[in-house]
């Protein structure tokens, strides 16, 4: 296999493994970073992937990922940590080792999915569409098992990336107007969810959805205690 | 190739490594007391320790086992056995046909068992505290450490060390996104089995945070003397297992005088490289909590766990 098509498979996997740091990053900040590193190694592959195919556009695609997803989103998404002050905020998962465990899980499952579509296509890259898969699946249990909501905002953005990842290894990328579409549809929802956010904030006071669940503000324990 | 010279080779290499392992800890120190702005000791200097250790009185407790005398000579035999298992300089090794990675994993595994009898034996709290953070420490480093020897072992279609080397040595230039991974597990879990320093600090006896001094408290003369040498050589054996499945270039193919040389000065430039790393790693970060030592071991499951499942996804077809 030529080195070209080896490098792609270890980005891959690189990027297979930040969709496991971001399911087990607890600092917002931190998990930002991860999330615009996933994103660069996504821009690689997708440049590699040109490279090694002679596809131009692909070339435009990795251009357009890396401003979009390594740059605009992650500086957006800062400011708006920073604005609702959530720098310091830590969300630890509940049962940590147990979610991991499930990520393993997936992978396994994407791979058994993914093997008869793997089996028709020549490629040299055809694995990666397991590994995509895979991180599609990883944004999903992300936002899952996330409470706070910028967290599920980059559960939803990694799948992205998972899908983008997808459509370079098995088709050499979408058409250049698809493409552009999705990008801006991500860029739309970032907005949309920035704006929501806000709102979310202004209403409970917090970005934990768990408390969306309550129709009202729990009552107070020395309220009760005076009522009767 | 005379049957003699074949025992002499199996007998010299552990040797070897014996000798150089108080040099290694020794540059490492010296490379970190650099980084800290300080002089440092001399590179002989652990030598000099071990000597002095060697000739002063061993005073044993009243309440100890003759288990707790025999405990530093079956560590360091332990020890000493498993690095025999390791192709140093040549891969030529008639020891390696007994002894594969999983068996120096259980070696390693004998010894930390006996050291912790060890520490519980004199009946100290210390002592105990330390046998119990070790088990702590060991409870996730071993299986992790099984997993990258498994993930290699899937390449090479042997858990033999030597045979894993061939390998590597005959594939050439091939990124593998699961060495990729396994070096990273191995890395992690390497720093957590030797005490170094985001999970254990090999220079202080602070009662609140040591692991393997908290072990050694009770132990003084040359019963001290093998322990520590135990230690450095478990330090060198790792980076010398490091240096093996990774980067084994440079490692002579059979026992000529020349190549010898040149395997020689490859291992020592690695070894070298490899204890520079360490030290920059061990002056950037801090200590952590002991109860954050299974989250950094878990990573490092997981790491090795992602290198199998990509060697099985990515790899596997080629």
């Amino acid at each position: 296999m030529p080195l070209l098509d080896q490098a792609v498979l270890v980005l891959a996997a690189m990027a297979l493994f930040t969709a496991f740091a971001l399911l087990a990053q607890t600092r917002l900040t931190a998990a930002i970073n991860t999330f615009a590193w996933q994103g660069a190694l996504v821009a690689a592959v997708a440049a590699l992937t040109g490279r090694a195919s002679g596809d131009a556009h692909l070339y435009v695609s990795a251009l357009i990922t890396l401003t979009l997803k390594v740059a605009l989103i992650p500086w957006m998404l800062h400011r708006l940590v920073r604005r609702l002050s959530l720098e310091r905020q830590a969300d630890p998962l509940q049962h940590p080792a147990l979610t991991l465990l499930a990520g393993a899980g997936i992978v396994v499952f994407s791979d058994w999915v993914a093997a008869p579509v793997a089996h028709f296509d020549a490629s040299a890259t055809r694995n990666v569409i397991a590994i995509s898969l895979a991180i599609v699946l990883l944004g999903m249990l992300m936002m899952v098992v996330r409470r706070q909501a910028v967290a599920q905002v980059l559960g939803f953005m990694a799948m992205e990336n998972g899908l983008f990842l997808a459509a370079v290894a098995s088709t050499h990328g979408m058409p250049l107007v698809v493409e552009l579409g999705v990008a801006f549809d991500v860029l739309v929802a970032m907005v949309l969810f920035g704006v929501f956010f806000l709102q979310i904030k202004n209403s409970i006071d917090s970005l934990d959805i768990d408390r969306l669940s309550q129709l009202a503000e729990p009552v107070e324990d020395d309220e009760r205690g005076d009522a009767p | 190739m005379n049957p003699l010279a074949h025992a002499l080779s199996a007998l010299l290499q552990p040797l070897l490594l014996l000798a150089a392992a108080p040099l290694l800890v020794a540059w490492i120190r010296r490379v970190k007391a650099r980084l800290q702005n300080r002089r440092g000791a001399p590179l002989l200097q652990p030598y000099r320790d071990l000597r002095k250790l060697f000739a002063k009185e061993a005073v044993v407790a009243r309440t100890a086992s003759p288990l707790f005398r025999a405990a530093p000579y079956l560590v360091f035999a332990a020890t000493l056995v498993a690095a025999g298992a390791l192709p140093l300089l040549s891969l030529r090794l008639p020891s390696a046909a007994v002894a594969d990675a999983i068996a120096v994993i259980g070696l390693l595994g004998l010894a930390r068992f006996l050291l912790v009898l060890a520490g519980l034996d004199a009946g100290t709290s210390f002592g105990g505290m330390g046998s119990s953070r070790e088990m702590l420490v060991s409870t996730f480093a071993e299986p992790a450490l099984l997993l990258v020897v498994f993930t290699l072992a899937m390449t090479a279609h042997s858990t033999n060390l030597a045979s894993m080397v061939q390998t590597t040595l005959n594939a050439g230039l091939v990124l593998r996104p699961s060495y990729l991974f396994a070096l990273a597990a191995l890395l992690l879990v390497a720093i957590a089995e030797c005490g170094r320093i985001p999970v254990d600090n090999p220079a202080t006896h602070l009662e609140l945070t040591m692991i393997h001094e908290g072990m050694l408290l009770e132990y003084s003369g040359r019963h001290l003397a093998l322990m520590e040498w135990a230690a450095q050589l478990k330090l060198a054996l790792f980076a010398a297992l490091i240096v093996d499945l990774f980067l084994p270039w440079g490692i002579a193919a059979g026992f000529a005088p020349g190549a010898l040389a040149w395997a020689a000065l490859a291992l020592a430039l690695k070894l070298g490289v490899l204890g520079a790393l360490l030290a920059v790693a061990e002056t950037a970060l801090a200590k952590m909590r002991l109860f954050r030592v299974p989250g950094f071991l878990n990573l490092a499951f997981m790491l090795a766990l992602l290198g199998l499942l990509s060697h099985v996804i990515l790899e596997a077809a080629t």
